[in-house]
């Protein structure tokens, strides 16, 4: 068994008096996660409430699949691109693929970087994550085109099932908008780190605690969720 | 001589792993990437070759899988997390197995009626 990391887990909170501090006595409790600093802990938790949400998605979509009586379009052919004059099958969902697991290679490296309070190599690779971050969406907002033009609606495509359009505007959708949201956040941490913020232990938006370089992980945490997603997607409805 | 000096890296590098925060040397990060992308390759490859029935869906859920771990454990560092976050975390999509279950009764159902009353061959 690995050895578990410890963590600063910040200063320990002001005690209020009076009405404030009725609440907050009654409130507060031994804190259950020892060594995680609390934007950690709480993004976990978003992160499972997010799981839940992509799992219904997901298994709805192999509901109505399994329920159509009608032929499934066959995605393999579907998300085909002709290439130097030769089709090859899903090559652009593959090439999605590649580039959302390089950029979650280069967030890992962002957060080794920032613990390490190297700010150059942080905020380029932050940037760089970003980048191929927005790639994917393009790259999606693409094929979103190319399946439109070809007729695929919400309600029903020319190649088979209803539901196939339904299940692949809400999935992939709702991904992208995961995505892009992170590409939006990816570029904040990134010039957080790059003005010193994180040094100088400014606090940020939406909170008076200091910042410091946990915040570059917890982004981690949600940009590999989102990475991980993608492999169930992928896995499932482009592959299956 | 040598061996003492081993040991001593051997100490220096016990004492890296504890210093604040997750901080773990980049070639983990490296080998991890490149084994994603192999995962990916095989998973793509499994259509390219047309692999068709149970072999084509073991073989996507295994290489699904193994890519969600690697990436929950190494990028995530939930290996590196104590027991308590890990389980609160881990545990609970467990219980999705049980609307998988419920999903796929239903849809089972569904296509049976569907089956019944829309067929229109025999008329």
């Amino acid at each position: 068994m690995t050895e578990p990391v410890l963590t600063s887990t910040g200063e320990s909170l002001p005690l209020p008096e009076g009405l404030p501090g009725i609440v907050a006595d009654l409130s507060s409790d031994q804190r259950a996660f020892k060594n995680v600093p609390w934007g950690k802990a709480m993004m976990w938790i978003f992160l499972l409430s997010d799981t839940f949400i992509f799992s219904s998605f997901l298994i709805s979509y192999m509901t109505v699949r399994m329920s159509t009586t009608e032929p499934w379009p066959n995605p393999s052919e579907v998300f085909a691109l002709t290439l130097f004059g030769k089709s090859i099958p899903l090559i652009l969902i593959a090439i999605m693929t590649f580039i959302l697991i390089s950029s979650s290679g280069t967030m890992a490296m962002a957060v080794k970087f920032g613990y390490e309070k190297n700010k150059k190599m942080t905020f380029i690779l932050l940037l760089i994550t970003a980048a191929l971050g927005a790639t994917f969406v393009g790259m999606q907002a693409f094929e979103w085109t190319k399946l439109i033009e070809d007729g695929v609606r919400p309600w029903g495509n020319p190649m088979g099932a209803a539901q196939f359009g339904s299940s692949f505007f809400m999935i992939t959708g709702f991904h992208g908008t995961h995505v892009s949201i992170g590409v939006i956040f990816l570029i904040i941490v990134a010039i957080k780190v790059l003005r010193g913020d994180l040094d100088h232990q400014r606090p940020g938006f939406l909170t008076g605690r200091k910042g410091n370089y946990e915040i570059v992980e917890t982004m981690g945490l949600y940009w590999h969720f989102v990475d991980l997603v993608w492999v169930f997607i992928f896995a499932l409805f482009y592959l299956w | 001589m040598a061996h003492a000096e081993r040991q001593q890296q051997g100490a220096e590098g016990q004492q890296h792993a504890h210093v604040e925060g997750q901080q773990h040397p980049i070639g983990i990060y490296l080998k991890i990437w490149g084994l994603l992308f192999v995962l990916s390759a095989a998973s793509y490859l499994v259509d390219y070759f047309h692999f068709q029935g149970y072999l084509r869906w073991f073989l996507i859920i295994v290489f699904m899988l193994l890519k969600a771990g690697l990436i929950v454990a190494v990028f995530m560092h939930m290996l590196w997390e104590r027991l308590a976050l890990v389980y609160v975390i881990v545990v609970p999509p467990l219980l999705l197995m049980v609307l998988l279950g419920i999903g796929a009764l239903e849809a089972d159902y569904t296509f049976f009626t569907r089956g019944v009353y829309f067929f229109k061959g025999l008329l």
